[in-house]
């Protein structure tokens, strides 16, 4: 039994006299306890709409429709009152945001922001809640923890914040973690010392992380098992490996054709997604992606296409999927983007700058 | 690299930026070292990536290059022209052969304006082309180039993707026939997908036109995909220069490598594989920057002796250039890594103790 569990989670947002929008249009996942999930996928796929339908801190509007089931723990998160999801969130599921200035109150002290966690869950108060909240911040790597706590967000860094902020969602153990892009908002070094850091803190206590981001850079080095999203669906599920050295699903093969590479020459040429986001095709009328799609084929029109399931846990959304290598011959058009990784990670191997020992892969 | 190679030469640029105080006196209280003294130079036809991170100057250098920001001191020739003492007419017309593409689209367009107005303004500015429709031919010309259709020209920024957008921005930086082009992070607000094909129009750009670029941006992998020549940037100086390939096999300076080291690469086998470097704390204020090498306060190698009080100078280790003392030492693994504890950096002047504030006692009660 999964400890998370998202069923064909749909939210729309309606509105008189405008187009009704499907945000997300049918996602389902599961997560287990420590495993790290990846969400990946470019703006305007659903993906932070899902983590915000999973907390329920979707603004209550009239024209908002969530459908589904999210079981967390036995529990389905989307049909609790609002009492006793507060009861869970923080405690049992926290969650990471992008952007730390705006998510942290900035008249409050760091310190404030975090006891308030301690003593809603916890129950800590006074000198207790204090030095909790000091090991906390200590944790998570801020030095001088015992000043920080009286200081105001704008006293801190960009890397500061958000650690303060994981510093908020860890406080209370919980057994779920959701981080929407956690580091874009920051430079590469800083990005890697939070990465580092949540990695740590996943190891450490055990915790599920629902890992949303667009850098695949990031799934790679974090993700056990990726969900890529397109226009609102999962178009793809495949554990790490697998999905990189030979993506099924011609999105993720144009996403990863798309990404320039630290370890490839100048001049190697990229391989983009034509169009853009906006060219798609309404789910019930065939694949969305079809538009922009290389291997577009009569079948992906005119129904949505079935999730195809393949062997280990795999599964994909298309009609006409890129071929596993070793089967058949792969098309030009995706070649490159297949047979890629393995190569220039050989090359890798004796060019890096920084060789290190391998790492076994987590069960 | 002969001399009539060279397009752009920059020498000693620096950029401070005044602090000031007080309501009726401005009085100065101290500077902001943006550019703090940087040489370059950029071969005509190649491409220059400027890497770093937020705050090291490296926008400011850009702006300083093409006079969009007056220069504290320094000299900045383009094609044997000196820039800086340039009055403000000659710069104008001089302008036409600089053209700049910045990050964010949205802002850079004005909304106002439909794309044929805003790719003719540069036009008539500089008096490209005697009549309307010779005009416009040079406009229909230019949005083949970038990709873009002919019923753009009517069309508001608007109602362009983000992606289209930045071919508009593209589009009005080549409508005046430009040498050098200065891109300021100019995919990092578009999606992956749509990135690749900015990336690719670029150098598409470049093999036809002959064009120049700076290309300025905080993403390692981008610059390293269209650069021939990569600059490091930290806190407002160079501390490593070096042809593309070399500074990712063979990165000398110990901010490179923790910056190589920090990229994400989308493959499990690379990230799992290698080590990473990570630099305690952030960056320290260019307002009051670290005494000696500016990085010796994260850094993992630094020395006891000269790092702290001898600013080193970039100097020429191989095909690269390199602001470290140690640099020879660390490349042979002579000198180990050592841990760094973050240390406090804070801007100056805001380094005082804050207000204790009394806790409400109750969470949610905060008036």
């Amino acid at each position: 039994m999964a400890l998370l569990d998202v069923e064909d989670l749909s939210v729309t947002f309606a509105r008189r006299g405008q187009r009704t929008v499907h945000a997300v249009d049918g996602v389902s996942f599961s997560v287990d306890a420590g495993e790290v999930v990846g969400l990946v996928g470019e703006s305007g796929c659903g993906k932070s709409v899902t983590s915000l339908a999973l907390m329920g801190l979707l603004p209550k509007q009239p024209g908002l429709r969530v459908g589904g089931k999210a079981v967390f723990d036995g529990t389905d998160l989307l049909q609790l009152d609002d009492r006793s999801r507060r009861d869970i969130r923080g405690r049992d599921i926290a969650m990471i945001f992008q952007d730390p200035l705006s998510s942290l109150n900035p008249v409050i002290p760091i310190g404030l922001q975090v006891t308030e966690v301690l003593t809603r869950h916890r129950g800590m108060k006074g000198a207790a809640a204090e030095k909790e909240a000091a090991a906390l911040l200590d944790r998570v790597g801020i030095p001088d923890p015992k000043r920080r706590l009286k200081e105001y967000p704008h006293q801190l860094s960009g890397g500061m914040r958000q650690r303060a902020l994981i510093a908020m969602a860890v406080a209370c153990q919980p057994r779920l973690l959701i981080a929407d892009e956690p580091t874009t908002a920051l430079d590469v070094t800083i990005q890697a010392q939070i990465l580092e850091l949540l990695k740590d803190l996943v190891r450490d206590s055990g915790t599920a992380l629902v890992m949303i981001t667009h850098d695949l850079g990031v799934v790679a080095g974090m993700c056990d098992t990726v969900n890529v999203l397109y226009a609102g669906r999962v178009v793809e599920t495949a554990r790490r490996r697998p999905l990189f050295r030979e993506p099924r699903h011609p999105y993720t093969v144009g996403l990863l054709g798309s990404v320039p590479r630290l370890d490839a020459g100048r001049g190697e040429r990229l391989n983009p997604i034509p169009g853009s986001v906006r060219d798609v095709l309404p789910w019930p009328d065939g694949c969305a992606f079809a538009p922009r799609c290389a291997r577009r084929v009569d079948e992906c029109v005119g129904e949505p296409p079935a999730l195809v399931l393949a062997h280990d846990g795999r599964s994909y959304r298309c009609v006409n999927p890129a071929p596993a290598p070793g089967t058949v011959p792969t098309p030009a058009a995706t070649a490159p983007v297949v047979d890629d990784p393995l190569a220039s990670a050989a090359a890798e191997a004796t060019a890096s700058p920084v060789p290190a020992p391998r790492e076994e892969e987590k069960p | 690299m002969t001399e009539s190679d060279i397009l752009v030469e920059v020498r000693d640029l620096k950029v401070h930026f005044p602090i000031k105080r007080g309501v009726i006196f401005d009085r100065t209280v101290g500077h902001v070292k943006a550019v703090d003294g940087v040489d370059l130079r950029i071969a005509r036809g190649k491409t220059y990536g400027l890497v770093g991170e937020s705050g090291c100057g490296k926008s400011t250098l850009g702006r300083a290059l093409l006079q969009l920001t007056p220069p504290t001191s320094g000299e900045v020739s383009f094609d044997g022209v000196e820039l800086t003492t340039l009055p403000a007419g000659r710069l104008r017309t001089m302008r036409r052969r600089m053209q700049m593409i910045f990050q964010d689209p949205m802002s850079s367009l004005d909304p106002r304006q439909n794309v044929e107005s805003i790719l003719t303004e540069g036009l008539q500015t500089h008096g490209i082309g005697g009549s309307r429709d010779e005009r416009r031919k040079i406009i229909g010309e230019t949005l083949d180039a970038v990709g873009l259709p002919r019923w753009a020209l009517s069309r508001y920024p608007h109602e362009f993707s983000g992606g289209q957008r930045q071919r508009i921005g593209i589009a009005r930086a080549l409508v005046l026939g430009p040498e050098l082009i200065v891109a300021d992070e100019p995919v990092s607000a578009l999606d992956v997908s749509i990135q690749a094909q900015v990336v690719n129009l670029l150098d598409e750009l470049q093999d036809s036109l002959g064009l120049t670029y700076l290309v300025i941006a905080h993403d390692l992998a981008v610059v390293r995909h269209i650069s021939d020549t990569i600059g490091v940037m930290y806190l407002g100086a160079l501390v490593e220069e070096a042809p593309g390939d070399r500074l990712y096999t063979e990165p000398l300076h110990p901010y490179t490598r923790a910056l190589m080291s920090a990229v994400p690469v989308p493959d499990p086998d690379v990230e799992d594989r290698r080590e990473r470097i990570l630099l305690a704390g952030d960056l320290p204020s260019p307002a009051n920057p670290p005494s000696g090498c500016r990085f010796h306060t994260r850094c993992p190698w630094a020395q006891p002796t000269r790092c702290a009080d001898e600013r080193p100078v970039l100097r020429e280790i191989g095909a690269s250039r390199v602001a470290c003392h140690w640099a020879e030492q660390i490349a042979t693994g002579e000198l180990r890594p050592h841990k760094v504890s973050a240390q406090i950096t804070r801007p100056a002047g805001e380094g005082e103790e804050p207000h204790v504030v009394s806790a409400p006692s109750e969470p949610g009660s905060y008036v």
